[in-house]
């Protein structure tokens, strides 16, 4: 080695790295074109402050700001039989599944998580669409069932977040077989009395809405979600017209009655304490703890509308 | 006149050849040519059996849309007495693309519901292709909440490419009345007998054969999506059919392996279109063998029995 690699070469390299940003730092709304700072698009859920466009969340992210002080613990999920019909098609079945695992850093397309919201324990199941679609196979079905069950013995509500474009083709009539095996977990909780709620986010397709994600209790979607059955390629390509501007969005299915509720993101939260509770018939949610033991007077009441904007907002600092 | 199938062609050109032997024999009188036509007949009657008994996944799609196989009209019809059609959904509309009524299967009074496709332009643009709007769906729902408050078996006769996808059944509600009509299927205290007969089109097909008994015929095909579908989805190139076809998994004999569905129907010779009566006479007998098992359940034995069924299903996968 000469004196230039060993001495000289560093100092120029680290001349130009300290001139690069870290690719994600900024985002760019992919509705109104603004860019997005990492850390106000992720404390606002990533919902574009600009224009309200609601973009994907991971399961966990949402499972954070869902569950009281971001706190859940996984229900586990049984594993499916792998490859059951030794699907290739370009790729491997099994190639596709280890891609999405090392891309999203999850076991499959469902996350279910217990825990509480708002003091009371409730199951939610969280759809993911990075993962191959969110499409259902055998272990999105095994994932509502383990769900199902667990709201079950513990006799709380069922929330249930999906997004999918369909069911998993790589497992063929296995995956069609979910639409029945998801409608019994569903039958379950509608036997014990509990309340399934499902929101629909963006995007919910085919056999995934035409089971589950159409059976809730009660029925809220994301703004701007699109939620249909056959996806509009497909409906113009058979009738051959143009749709109408914001055809099976959300609002336009919230117009065609076809659903209760659209909730803008940051507010879901709340909403679905207060439904909950409800349901339930618990009382209404307490705008905060009992004041804790303080020295002053002053002091607890500040203390206590913290922490009624805590358990609200899901602020798992206070 | 037979239709031909692409893969039937060397079939068409030996029966076509016998048929004109036979037509020239009776032009000039005479000549005997029984004698060769004949050897044709049996050539053309061996390699049919060849080509039905060897049919690969794509051909056997293309026997199941056959525009000659029987359709759910043919099998009431004959399978059943004093068929009764019952209308509408009381919400909307009619939907022509599903039949259903009261029926007497051997006496027995039933619940007959199916897809029908039609069998000519006229018939399959009023049958919608055999293609469900939410109505459809909704006129199934209500036939079987019938069924069940009067303890009639249901039997669901499955023949569809899929729901339709339209502006309109969308509007209304597509998906909801699918998983409703799914969860119906898994509510009542009936029996349930389900016989794929032709195309078992995705969730169209779901929301009418989530029964107790599920059944095939040898040459039905019963998917998640059309392998026309998945090929141009997976293999971003729709030609791939045939791939797609076999990767799917879609013959009654895969799926008898996999344990998705219960029993197959064999087909006579060159599948039901060439013997249609033989075809419905088989079905029916596998719906009254079907029924046979259930008979004597509690409702509440035959609604966990069905549940079950679904929640085990796919627990073993094909053998490498």
């Amino acid at each position: 080695m000469n004196w230039i690699s060993n001495y000289v070469r560093p100092k120029i390299n680290s001349l130009f790295s300290r001139r690069e940003v870290p690719e994600n730092l900024w985002s760019k709304c992919p509705e109104c074109g603004t860019m997005l700072f990492h850390r106000e698009l992720s404390d606002n859920l990533n919902v574009c402050t600009s224009c309200q466009h609601h973009m994907a969340i991971t399961p966990r992210d949402r499972f954070a700001a869902l569950f009281d002080g971001g706190v859940f613990v996984d229900v586990p999920v049984p594993a499916p039989v792998a490859d059951p019909l030794h699907f290739r098609d370009q790729k491997r079945y099994p190639d596709r599944l280890k891609s999405a695992q090392k891309a999203t850093g999850e076991a499959e397309a469902m996350l279910v998580g217990e825990g509480e919201m708002g003091r009371s324990t409730v199951v939610v199941a969280a759809q993911d669409f990075s993962f191959m679609g969110g499409s259902m196979g055998m272990y999105v079905g095994n994932a509502i069932l383990a769900a199902a069950e667990r709201a079950v013995e513990r006799r709380c509500p069922l929330i249930l977040f999906s997004a999918a474009g369909g069911a998993r083709m790589q497992e063929g009539l296995l995956s069609l077989m979910q639409m029945p095996r998801t409608t019994v977990a569903v039958e379950m909780l509608k036997e014990a009395g509990l309340p399934y709620i499902v929101v629909l986010t963006h995007p919910t397709t085919g056999g995934v809405t035409a089971s589950y994600a159409m059976l809730g209790d009660v029925q809220i979607a994301e703004p701007g979600a699109l939620i249909c059955f056959a996806g509009p390629r497909v409906i113009e390509q058979t009738i051959r017209e143009k749709l109408p501007e914001g055809f099976q969005r959300a609002e336009y299915l919230l117009e065609h009655g076809m659903l209760d509720r659209v909730t803008h993101r940051t507010e879901l939260r709340a909403e679905l304490i207060t439904i909950c509770r409800m349901l339930t018939g618990l009382p209404p949610a307490v705008m905060g703890d009992l004041p804790a033991p303080a020295e002053g007077p002053e002091a607890a009441s500040t203390a206590s509308a913290e922490a009624a904007a805590a358990v609200l907002n899901g602020d798992p600092a206070k | 006149m037979t239709n031909y199938l692409e893969f039937e062609r060397p079939l068409a050109e030996i029966e076509g050849k016998a048929e004109e032997l036979r037509a020239m024999a009776r032009r000039s009188e005479g000549m005997d040519v029984e004698k060769e036509a004949a050897a044709l007949d049996r050539k053309a009657a061996g390699m049919l059996d060849e080509i039905y008994r060897t049919l690969n996944a794509w051909q056997k799609a293309q026997v199941a849309r056959h525009a000659d196989r029987p359709h759910c009209k043919d099998y009431i019809a004959r399978l059943f007495t004093e068929f009764t059609p019952l209308a509408g959904d009381r919400n909307f509309a009619d939907d022509h693309a599903v039949m259903g009524g009261l029926a007497r299967l051997q006496d027995r009074p039933v619940m007959v519901i199916g897809q029908e496709k039609g069998h000519d332009t006229k018939t399959r643009i009023e049958r919608n292709f055999g293609m469900a709007r939410p109505e459809g769906y909704r006129k199934a729902i209500r036939l079987m909440e019938l069924a069940d408050r009067f303890g009639l078996p249901v039997i669901t006769l499955v023949d569809t490419p899929g729901a339709y996808p339209g502006k309109g059944a969308e509007e209304r509600g597509q998906s909801e009345a699918i998983a409703r009509a799914t969860q119906k299927c898994l509510r009542i205290g009936v029996p349930l007998v389900s016989v794929i007969i032709g195309e078992g089109g995705s969730g169209g097909a779901v929301a009418f054969a989530t029964a107790n008994r599920i059944a095939m015929l040898e040459h039905s095909i019963y998917s998640v999506i059309s392998p026309e579908g998945c090929a141009s989805i997976l293999w971003k190139d729709a030609e791939k059919m045939r791939e797609a076809a076999a990767a799917l998994r879609l013959t009654a004999q895969d799926l008898h392996k996999l344990g998705a569905i219960d029993r197959i129907v064999a087909e006579p010779k060159g599948g039901a279109h060439r013997d249609s009566l033989a075809a419905i006479d088989a079905v029916g007998k596998a719906i009254g063998a079907m029924l046979g098992e259930l008979d004597g359940q509690e409702p509440d034995a035959l609604r966990r029995a069905r549940r079950e069924k679904f929640v085990k299903m796919g627990s073993k996968g094909l053998a490498a």
